[in-house]
């Protein structure tokens, strides 16, 4: 076994692979750039060597740096983590040159799996199911029936140089090829000045479904499960869980054979993953094509691990260090459910966008739980790590159907006061959650969404936790749309039942009567403050609900709420329950309001004691003046540089302009999606205070 | 008559009296989005706690057929009440009663419950909304706004005192809040100008809305006169309570304690990372305020006004402190004419009312430019440097990075009498810049960016750090930024019976 191990990456992998190493008694090294000194993974490591600036072409991604740090520190194996310098061939070989282990697979089959057409070459003779379409130029019409008869409809028409939706022609029937063939030729002539066209069986429903591999470097390879992860938005995973709602034990057998075939076939051994592409329409099973192979440890790998109880990153320095893997395929069984939710520095009340900056306030789920536990192991010795889940105290009140059994594990590679960086990633976190069932998972992906306090910059936690709670992810009818589907407008906060939102205004009026209570026990009084503390009323969203604050109780427009909140004044994180709902709450004061986060939406609620609320009625509610369509300078500056143009369009959060004031660059952004009417400054112009730098419309 | 008579009638003269204007004119003032005066005083006031004096006061007026038209209170509202159990006197002028215009008896009836508050010690809150002077009265009128002002004048210094501003304040009348210590107004339906948009026509031929002119927002952003603007009277009211929480009754009393379970000497990891490594990009100073101060809970004064100072209060150990702070967010920090304003004005109500101050320091000098020159940035940043200098309450300063030049000095220096002066590992205590005095020191070689590059290092590596200033004693100690709290509420305690005298003076002369 290696003594020390270099870990060729950042962030959240690079601690996830420091602590397994870790526990199994090999001395780390972490290597870092300029913008990650004081990043948690270089404390965590054992040893860290600095391997140039903030920019990943200079740093992350030079081999020479990371085989200079090998050298330097006498590391005997690098874990290359996942991106950077995970699938380049050319690094592995330069390791290997070097005397140095790669704890992954070998060059050869990194090489033909990054190669698209050589993978879905290999793919098909290996026996791999791959979309079904026509091979070689299509010369009319009558040809191009018997094709799609062959595969089967539906079927998409694609022009060849066609992309972005353009020369792209869905067909049901026979009626259609023929209205569409030609159509579709003229089309790619007058687009791209190419008129090949080529048909491919068109995937209803698509469902994004992943086969986890494992092999040795002794010719054995198993399959550890899939996993799903369909919910994606933009090509770029946010959910993901294993097993799938959808594989039974039959399918999960053909494509676990089909793959293990594939990974045989180019003498695959590490950990790999084979991404499939699923009907969803098709509930026979059949319908599972090949995508690509990824030659490295996935972002989701610690889903299969709640389920299997396998560390794949031990079982990778196992394998790399030559080791036989000391389980069989019949050892891999799955073990309850177990969902991992992104949590990215995006705004989704922005559209979405990329959010860097520092984290002013991080705090995450259940510190006992932060690092990876993992569920008994299917056999073997040194195999197993941690605890069994079910033996841990439970840290978060399951919903009262459950059993209480379950964990939360959270991987991330930031702390408060760290900064999220434009040069890499803006993942802050994955949060995992294991239970016994599905939807015990999802439940507890709620309840820790609610413990996630980050400030200082956008998150999405309020998305992740309203896709949890949705409908039609509970009952796991996925597709890859299943995000543009169901949001189509864009992102406003969870919805919110009427039983949660009494439950709100419930906790909201007992935070202000403990707050006004406190207040009241201020020095210098005259008096004690007189009149009712039990009689509240909440506006929230522009509608006032009465409450009345009992013990263990309150009503809330006649309705009996019974449950408790334990915030005390000063508290910014509480919990309460209400009817049979745990809420984890985020509180802060808002002026004379209070802001409560809970269930993935933030509900603003002014309190007032009930005597004052009629008075509260004559506030004309006023809407604001539009101010967005401009873009004001805030301060006396220089225009550095205009990000935009006229007739530009931009969205929410983009940057507009640069603007220098004493030296430092702020950078201005758009508030609202909108074009860019007209430019008022141009670059190099002195500003002056709410000087009118562009207009939009 | 009998008892029970007696008692009728003093009930209908209550009941009179409490319908001020009529319900026409209250519905009108309501229509408005504004409370009357009472129902503002409900809304301010602890419930049920509100004793009103003078309820049966008239005019006095005899001419222009005033005498058939007199209203139980006239036009303003007079009493005592209760903030979380604490005195306060307050008038509330009454809209609806001819237009809340200030007669002589109005006047008096303020003057008297100035008076009160002048001599048991306790804050004046006043909620104006008043046409302005009652034109039947003529002199008499302008008498009573003088009897105020210079009630004003008396008790500034002595009980603190507020003005909301919750309706049109106009002419005369805007010098009586601009005596008292805090202006609130409330956004679209109160304005303060000496004369309005119809006066600025005829003059100047100006065409300007009142909203423009003398506007919440115009006084909380560009003049700075307001400190605070509300969307409405119901969050004015309730956020005047939460300030007035933070106010000493007088200058006597010291500071109000709330009990607070934030422990005095929490650890702040994050605040060692707060000062990016790369020197000039910006962060935001209020991290730092709210994570010193208890439960993060900082009420910010004139927030859009000269931000590039921060003023505001927040407690330590549940006492009150007065915080002012260096915004590297906003024009990075420096000192000019809006920001030396605000925060002297600041620190000597802070002084005034034994507040402690707490000085947050990241400033890169003051702020060149003709504009400032000549608007006479010396005068107003003296008044700073004035402010700080006599200020004698306890005074702890933290310096974060910057504190170059004169604005170090300025930024409750030791040589001001600093009680504790504390700084991070990141601060940098120099004359300027390094690059800014390489090239002065080192004028001949201007033209060789090597030679230049090389000697700025130089530099750096000399001033660009705190121990020259500790060395000199100028630093009392140099201290982690996550024991930022621990220090600051340890050296407020040791403070806490700090005796310090200026000598004996009619007044100060400080350079207005």
């Amino acid at each position: 076994m290696f003594r020390k191990i270099l870990i060729a990456n950042r962030g959240e992998i690079a601690c996830r692979v420091i602590r397994t190493a870790r526990r199994m008694g090999i001395a780390t090294v972490a290597v870092y750039s300029d913008a990650d000194a004081r990043s948690p993974f270089v404390a965590l490591a054992d040893e860290a060597v600095h391997i140039g600036p903030a920019a990943a072409s200079e740093s992350y991604l030079v081999p020479e740096k990371i085989i200079a740090a090998c050298k330097q520190t006498g590391a005997e194996a690098v874990h290359p983590g996942y991106g950077f310098l995970s699938e380049r061939a050319s690094f592995v070989e330069a390791l290997e040159a070097e005397g140095i282990a790669f704890i992954g697979p070998p060059a050869s089959a990194i090489a033909a799996m990054g190669d698209k057409i050589e993978s879905k070459r290999l793919a098909r003779a290996a026996g791999v199911n791959v979309v079904p379409g026509s091979e070689g130029e299509i010369s009319d019409t009558e040809s191009a029936l018997d094709i799609c008869n062959q595969i089967g409809y539906p079927v998409m028409i694609k022009a060849s140089a066609g992309g972005g939706g353009k020369g792209m022609r869905l067909a049901y029937s026979d009626t259609d090829v023929r209205e569409g063939f030609d159509a579709t030729r003229r089309e790619g002539l007058a687009s791209f000045g190419d008129d090949r066209v080529f048909i491919e069986k068109f995937i209803e429903d698509p469902r994004h479904i992943e086969i986890q591999l494992l092999g040795d470097k002794h010719g054995t390879v198993l399959y550890l499960n899939e996993r799903e992860c369909s919910i994606q938005r933009r090509h770029q995973k946010v959910i993901e869980e294993a097993p799938s709602p959808f594989v039974t034990p039959a399918m999960r057998h053909r494509m676990g054979e089909q793959c293990v075939a594939l990974a045989q076939a180019v003498g695959y051994h590490s950990a790999g993953t084979v991404e499939l592409i699923v009907s969803g329409a098709d509930l026979t099973g059949e319908s599972f094509y090949f995508l690509e192979m990824n030659t490295r440890l996935q972002v989701e790998h610690p889903v299969t691990e709640a389920i299997t109880g396998i560390d794949l990153v031990e079982q990778m320095i196992r394998v790399a260090a030559g080791e036989k893997l000391a389980f069989t395929q019949e050892d891999i069984g799955i073990d309850g459910w177990a969902i991992e939710s992104r949590v990215y520095a995006e705004d989704p009340y922005r559209g979405f966008l990329p959010s860097t900056g520092r984290l002013v306030r991080y705090e995450v789920p259940e510190a006992q739980f932060h690092q990876a536990p993992f569920p008994p192991s299917p056999s073997g010795e040194g195999m197993g790590v941690g605890p069994v889940p079910s033996d841990k105290p439970h840290p978060l009140a399951l919903s009262p159907e459950g059993e209480g059994e379950g964990y939360v594990r959270v991987d991330d590679g930031v702390a408060e006061g760290g900064e999220v960086s434009m040069f890499y990633d803006p993942m802050i976190a994955k949060l995992i959650t294991w239970a016994p069932t599905r939807s015990e998972a999802a439940g507890l992906q709620v309840e820790a969404l609610d413990r996630f306090r980050i400030e200082g910059l956008g998150h999405n936690v309020d998305f992740l936790s309203a896709i949890m709670q949705h409908p039609r992810f509970l009952a796991g009818e996925l597709t890859t749309g299943f995000i543009a589907e169901e949001w189509p407008e864009g992102f406003a906060g969870a919805a919110a039942s009427e039983e949660l939102l009494r439950t709100v205004a419930a906790v909201a009026a007992g935070i202000e009567c403990s707050h006004r209570a406190r207040a009241a026990q201020t020095s210098g009084k005259i008096d004690g403050v007189a009149g009712s503390w039990s009689d509240w009323s909440v506006r929230m969203a522009g509608r006032d609900y009465a409450v009345t604050l009992g013990d263990g109780h309150a009503m809330v427009d006649g309705h009996r709420v019974e449950g408790t909140c334990d915030w005390r004044p000063g508290d910014s994180t509480a919990t309460a329950s209400g009817n049979g709902l745990n809420l984890g709450l985020i509180v802060r004061r808002d002026g004379v309001s209070w802001r409560i986060t809970t269930h993935g939406a933030t509900h603003r609620a002014l309190v007032l004691p009930a005597h004052i609320a009629p008075l509260a009625r004559h506030m004309i509610e006023k809407v604001p003046p539009d101010l967005s369509r401009f873009l004001i300078c805030p301060m006396p500056g220089l225009l550095v540089s205009l990000h935009v143009g006229q007739g530009d369009a931009v969205v929410p959060g983009q940057p507009l302009a640069t603007v220098e004031a004493m030296k430092m660059e702020n950078i201005l952004r758009a508030e609202k999606a909108g074009t860019v009417k007209e430019l008022r400054a141009s670059e190099g112009d002195s500003l002056v205070v709410d000087q009118v730098i562009l207009e939009l419309e | 008559m009998s008892v029970s008579a007696n008692i009728a009638e003093l009930e209908r003269r209550r009941a009179a009296a409490k319908l001020g204007g009529g319900e026409k004119r209250i519905a009108a003032q309501h229509a408005k989005g504004k409370l009357t005066a009472r129902e503002r005083l409900e809304v301010l006031l602890d419930e049920g706690s509100f004793e009103e004096l003078d309820m049966y006061v008239e005019h006095n007026c005899v001419d222009f057929g005033m005498p058939e038209l007199t209203y139980p209170g006239d036009g303003v509202v007079t009493g005592s009440g209760t903030i979380n159990g604490r005195l306060v006197y307050v008038y509330s002028q009454d809209f609806t009663v001819f237009g809340g215009s200030l007669s002589e008896r109005h006047a008096q009836k303020i003057c008297k419950i100035m008076d009160m508050a002048m001599k048991v010690g306790a804050p004046v809150i006043g909620l104006n909304d008043s046409g302005g002077a009652r034109i039947q009265e003529g002199v008499a009128s302008l008498a009573g706004y003088a009897e105020v002002f210079q009630r004003n004048v008396l008790a500034s210094g002595v009980v603190p005192q507020i003005s909301l501003i919750m309706g049109p304040c106009a002419g005369g009348a805007v010098y009586s809040p601009a005596m008292t210590d805090f202006i609130f107004m409330v956004k679209d339906s109160s304005y303060m100008f000496v004369t309005g948009p119809d006066v600025v026509k005829t003059v100047t031929n100006e065409v300007v809305t009142q909203e423009d002119l003398g506007g919440a927002v115009t006084h909380t952003t560009k003049t700075g006169v307001a400190d605070c603007a509300f969307e409405n009277d119901i969050e004015a009211l309730l956020a005047a309570r939460d300030f007035v929480s933070y106010l000493p009754c007088d200058n006597r009393s010291g500071v109000p304690e709330l009990p607070s379970s934030d422990p005095w000497d929490r650890i702040e990891d994050s605040l060692d990372t707060l000062v990016p490594a790369n020197a000039n990009q910006p962060y935001d100073m209020h991290e730092l305020v709210r994570k010193v101060l208890d439960e993060g809970e900082f009420f910010e004064i004139q927030p859009l006004h000269g931000a590039n100072i921060i003023c505001g209060f927040g407690r330590v150990e549940g006492r009150t402190v007065g915080v002012v702070a260096n915004q590297p967010m906003v024009l990075a920090g420096v000192l000019d004419i809006n920001a030396s304003r605000k925060a002297a004005r600041f620190v000597r109500f802070c002084d005034a009312f034994e507040i402690p101050i707490l000085t947050f320091v990241d400033v890169p000098g003051f702020l060149p430019g003709t504009a400032q020159e000549h608007g006479g940035i010396i005068k107003h940043g003296a008044k700073l440097l004035f402010a700080y200098a006599e200020a004698t309450v306890p005074k702890i300063t933290v310096i974060t990075r910057k504190a170059y030049g004169g604005a170090y000095d300025v930024m409750a220096s030791k040589h001001l009498r600093g009680d504790l002066n504390y700084a991070w590992p990141t601060a940098e205590i120099a004359v300027m810049g390094a690059r800014g005095a390489v090239e002065i020191i080192f004028r001949s070689d201007r033209g060789d960016p090597e030679k230049i590059a090389e000697k700025t290092r130089e530099y750096e590596d000399r001033f660009a750090n705190p121990f020259v200033a500790a060395s000199k004693g100028f630093i009392d100690e140099v201290i982690y930024p996550h024991s930022t709290r621990r220090r600051i509420a340890l050296g407020l305690r040791k403070l806490r019976n700090k005796k310090l005298e200026n000598p004996w003076k009619k007044h100060d002369n400080l350079p207005l």
